[in-house]
């Protein structure tokens, strides 16, 4: 085995055994799959049906509320103190109060829990009443339903993207703004979580004093890019852990708590009013994005975006003596990863416009802003031009790099600012 | 046959010249001293020999051929500031740094073993090196330097951290991987050891070399043909062929001086002048000692 192959083996082996990264591993897809599954889980635990006590004082609501999955209704009778003091108990959820109203100023009304009621209860209780209301201010007025029915209109507009062979295709701007959100904050924080990695290990190898026994076997430039690839190695090992783990973990609870099913019934109930061609409509958008190309730029920019900025990392690392002196030198280093964060909405508004175009150009913010574009589509042309620009700014990168790592992992106890590393940068070998 | 020959390195960093027209030959089978104050250059000189810089001007000559990366395999280096990785263990981490010496799996895993061995260290190959004494750490080190059989073993003051006890076995290994074929670079300003192990020396001084060959070869240019006697009564020598330098009382009983003999005369001369007028207790050539040789010859430079 070569000493590349040698040096990223033990760099990819010694940081996928840490028990940091295990934890990472497993806690990661948990949490992942808890953000799936908790919403629905929580909405299904309002499963038992509640019972609440409605005492109707204006009488305009009788029997206008409807019993459903979660709660049903039952009317009473009386004054409101000996209601009260009756219920909630442990058979009824709570007392519904409605003092006599005025149509135009509905005040007074109350609902009496012993727990904090879902708020899937509260709205089916309010909607009830401002449709109740509605409706006699309809007849107020002389309108029945069906007038009111016949002057709504309906609208969608389906987006069609056209592309250059001239084919026609749904597309969804919701879908591709998620996708592209999705791939841009992940490249994001892999580029920062394991750049630092890689600093950390280059600090960790000169305040060990191992530097000089391995560089007398080894070039500088070999350790340096070997740590870098073996480092991507785990940040890739890992996210597929993620992907395939979150998958696993959440399908697996769904499947044993048949989240699913009740899930979905009560999308069902909710959809209600949603007819079935809009669900059609955007199933049809999602399965219009070029999800090969998408995840091709993806792992492309993932990767390059990574080495480009792991080699500076690696720079930084080697001329400092500690964790806390890096911080003047990844200042300008995080400064364009953030920029390109923050210009995402406005790519986000004209994915082809200028800034969206020159941003995706620069290798030092395409990886970021060029992920946010291609889910809607990007010139082949223009594409093929950043992914170059990037090839060529990652040699670039690790060029300037090697040459100041090449010095520095040799330095001790020097105050090193920018003067010093372009000092180290022209130093001949 | 020489191992290892310099010839006339020079290496400057910017305003600083850390070396200058610095040649040393260093002959096949033998303990090589290279001796220096502390930023006199040795430092940077191991390195130059061990490919991690480069020279400006010169050329270094391995077994014959001009110095390459390949070449370094056949070097085992033992930096000043050394270090191993923490959280790595030990027998890992031995197998990484000798199959970076180009070294196969089994043979590395071999090797280490019968080490372990020899030193009885063979209950550290799952430890962690943190969890290991500064002396332990440092036997681990002097493994990792030795483990892939290099020709070349370049020590940068390998007895410090070491205690007394611990030092002298890695006093024998080095003489017994000389006696096995092994040349050894030995970097230190700590005299005593120099006296006892190196069969060459080299000393360096503000980037130059200023002195080097054979142990006994210096001593003996450095000898002043001066005698050391012990005797209990004071003496007084008036002929013209010897010179008293210095004599002084050490006890009640005993002197001791320190005696010149002028060209042209020899030790026995001296005795049978002595004879008559004192009775002798002991009689020894002053051989000066290499830190003597070493302090005189940087402090001279020092006034120049």
């Amino acid at each position: 085995m070569n000493k590349i192959g040698l040096i990223i083996s033990r760099e990819y082996l010694t940081r996928v055994r840490k028990k940091s990264f295990i934890i990472m591993t497993i806690i990661g897809p948990l949490l992942f799959a808890a953000l799936i599954i908790l919403p629905t889980w929580l909405a299904s635990q309002d499963g038992e049906q509640k019972v609440i006590e409605v005492l109707d004082e204006s009488g305009a609501f009788q029997d206008k509320f409807q019993d459903t999955e979660s709660v049903s209704f039952r009317y009473i009778t009386g004054d409101l103190e000996s209601a009260k003091e009756r219920v909630p108990n442990e058979t009824t959820f709570g007392l519904l109060y409605i003092p006599v109203i005025e149509v135009d100023d509905p005040t007074g009304i109350s609902l009496y829990t012993l727990s904090n009621p879902s708020i899937v209860i509260v709205k089916t209780i309010k909607r009830t009443i401002e449709n109740e209301l509605e409706e006699i201010k309809l007849t107020r007025s002389g309108i029945d339903k069906e007038t009111l029915a016949s002057l709504k209109s309906d609208i969608s507009v389906d987006t069609i993207s056209l592309s250059t062979s001239g084919e026609e295709k749904a597309s969804s701007s919701g879908a591709a703004s998620v996708a592209g959100y999705l791939g841009s904050f992940l490249i994001y924080f892999f580029i920062f979580y394991y750049g630092a990695q890689i600093m950390r290990g280059v600090i960790e190898e000169k305040t060990n004093r191992i530097l000089e026994v391995i560089i007398s076997s080894v070039r500088p430039m070999q350790l340096m890019l070997g740590k870098i690839i073996g480092v991507a190695a785990v940040g890739l090992t890992q996210f597929v852990l993620w992907v395939m783990l979150t998958f696993a973990i959440s399908s697996l609870v769904a499947s044993v708590f048949g989240i699913e099913a009740s899930a979905s019934a009560q999308m069902g109930t909710q959809a209600q009013d949603v007819p079935m061609g809009e669900i059609d409509n955007i199933m049809s958008s999602l399965t219009s994005l070029n999800f090969p190309v998408i995840i091709g730029v993806f792992l492309f920019y993932f990767l390059g975006g990574y080495l480009m900025y792991g080699a500076l990392f690696a720079a930084v690392g080697s001329a400092v003596d500690s964790d806390a002196d890096s911080q003047q030198f990844m200042f300008p280093i995080t400064i364009p990863l953030i920029f390109s964060i923050v210009v995402l909405g406005a790519v986000l508004k004209d994915p082809d416009g200028s800034l969206a175009f020159w941003m995706s150009m620069i290798p030092l913010t395409s990886p970021v802003v060029m992920m946010m574009r291609t889910p809607f589509g990007v010139p082949e042309w223009q594409l093929a031009l950043s992914m170059l620009l990037l090839i060529g700014g990652f040699l670039f990168t690790s060029w300037v790099a090697g040459r100041i790592y090449r010095v520095g992992i040799l330095m001790h106890g020097t105050k090193v600012n920018y003067k010093t590393l372009a000092k180290w940068f022209v130093l001949k070998n | 046959m020489e191992l290892l020959i310099t010839k006339n390195i020079s290496k400057s960093y910017a305003a600083h010249q850390a070396l200058d027209d610095v040649s040393i030959s260093i002959p096949e089978q033998t303990i090589f001293g290279l001796l220096g104050p502390n930023g006199a250059g040795k430092t940077t000189l191991i390195r130059i020999i061990t490919q991690i810089i480069t020279h400006d001007t010169g050329e270094v000559i391995f077994n014959g051929q001009p110095m390459t990366l390949k070449l370094t395999e056949q070097i085992g280096y033992l930096p000043e500031e050394r270090g191993l990785y923490k959280k790595m263990k030990v027998g890992e981490q031995l197998l990484y740094l000798a199959r970076l010496k180009g070294l196969n799996r089994s043979d590395a895993v071999k090797r280490i073993k019968a080490w372990f061995k020899k030193l009885d260290i063979s209950a550290w190959w799952d430890k962690n090196i943190e969890d290991l004494s500064k002396g332990m750490q440092q036997k681990v080190q002097f493994v990792a330097t030795v483990l892939h059989e290099p020709k070349l073993i370049i020590l940068d003051e390998p007895f410090s951290g070491f205690d007394p006890v611990n030092a002298n076995v890695i006093k024998d290994e080095i003489l017994e991987l000389r006696e096995k074929g092994a040349t050894i670079i030995f970097s230190t300003h700590r005299m005593e050891s120099v006296e006892e192990l190196c069969d060459h020396i080299a000393m360096i001084n503000k980037s130059k070399k200023i002195l080097d060959g054979s142990k006994k070869d210096i001593k003996d240019s450095f000898k002043t043909n001066t005698y050391i006697v012990e005797h209990d009564q004071k003496i007084e020598l008036a002929n013209g062929s010897f010179v008293i330098d210095q004599q002084e009382q050490i006890d009640e009983e005993h002197y001791q001086s320190q005696v010149k003999i002028l060209n042209g005369h020899t030790s026995n001369d001296l005795l049978s002048a002595l004879i008559p007028t004192s009775q002798i207790i002991s009689f020894k050539e002053k051989i000066p000692s290499i830190n003597d040789i070493f302090i005189s010859h940087v402090k001279s430079q020092d006034h120049e």
